[in-house]
């Protein structure tokens, strides 16, 4: 009797672990940059190559940066939340053109909306590394001190957005 | 001329020579990198885009004179220790580097104690199979019976 407790109590234990291994998403990689403050940048304008946009212009409020690309499915999954939240006017969204080609972005951009209230480009991809960026698209949460405070990898989904990124943007107002 | 010639291309061979140097030395690098994208590859073997930015990158580092220790932090900080096919030894790590250790010592537990409970078991038996009621008789008891049956023959 007690062999057979000691036996069913060493398979749950395995079957819960196996349960939560199932649970893991082995594509999403915790970034090291969350609480540490956003690499600097200073691109160009997908609209208006002559002027440039940074990270120190962004300073003092809570904003989104969304890596995109119009060579990137899944980036057109979660379009219409973008375009959406856009509306709502809640947080400004800046867009990483990641890895794309101007005019391809641009034209993306005029068939499905332009949410973001400027896009940069990151021809090279070299401040996506910075950024930790591996799997387009990613959005990131900056807060008013230019410290990360959350990384959505992969497309934005209405149950993310609704449930950990705009609560989270909404205290960070507020602070 | 001559002179001038073999300069030059003792100039070349040693760039050839330092090039093939930084190759190995990068392979090797690479090969204990993971890639992000295809995350069962090293940086060295996988195609991805991302991949090839990254060897462009770790390239540009070791050239501007960084240290492969050096190289591995750029990319730990942007990436993470999941970059690193040879992970740090640290509180979050200690049950990836140590629980096969615990698993194989209960391992061991397990099988000692069965172990000694079945041989517990099978001299249990062997008392019940061979020894006389009221214990085993002494070495004086046995001689004095031996001699009992020799005086006194049962036929």
């Amino acid at each position: 009797m007690k062999r057979l407790v000691w036996t069913l109590g060493l398979f749950v234990a395995l079957l819960a672990l196996l349960a939560i291994g199932l649970q893991l998403n082995p594509r999403e990689v915790p970034s090291p940059l969350i609480g540490k403050p956003a690499p600097a940048f200073e691109l160009v304008q997908l609209h208006k190559p002559g002027q440039k946009l940074g990270t120190a212009d962004m300073k003092g409020q809570v904003w989104l940066l969304n890596v995109w690309a119009s060579w990137c499915v899944s980036c057109r999954v979660e379009h219409p939340l973008l375009v959406e939240l856009a509306k709502a006017n809640v947080v400004p969204v800046i867009g990483l053109n990641y890895k794309d080609k101007n005019e391809a972005g641009l034209a993306w951009l005029a068939q499905n909306g332009d949410p973001y209230r400027l896009s940069v480009v990151d021809a090279d991809g070299r401040v996506g590394i910075d950024w930790g960026v591996y799997g387009v698209p990613e959005t990131f949460v900056v807060d008013k001190a230019g410290m990360i405070r959350y990384k959505q990898i992969g497309p934005l989904t209405a149950e993310a957005l609704q449930q950990k990124i705009l609560p989270l943007v909404r205290s960070l107002q507020q602070s | 001329m001559k002179r001038l010639f073999a300069a030059v291309l003792l100039a070349v061979a040693s760039n050839v020579i330092a090039d093939a140097a930084l190759d190995a030395r990068l392979r090797k690098l690479e090969e204990e990198l993971r890639c992000l994208v295809c995350q069962n590859q090293s940086l060295a073997d996988s195609n991805a885009g991302l991949a090839d930015d990254l060897r462009r990158e770790v390239r540009a580092l070791a050239v501007a004179g960084k240290s492969d220790e050096e190289i591995k932090q750029f990319l730990v900080a942007r990436y993470g220790d999941f970059v690193l096919y040879n992970p740090p030894v640290k509180s979050t790590t200690w049950l990836l580097w140590f629980g096969p250790f615990v698993l194989l010592a209960g391992g061991a537990v397990v099988w000692w104690a069965v172990g000694r409970r079945r041989s517990r078991k099978r001299s249990d038996d062997d008392d019940d199979d061979f020894r006389p009621p009221g214990g085993a008789p002494t070495p004086e008891q046995a001689v004095e019976k031996a001699r009992e049956l020799l005086d006194n023959p049962l036929d």
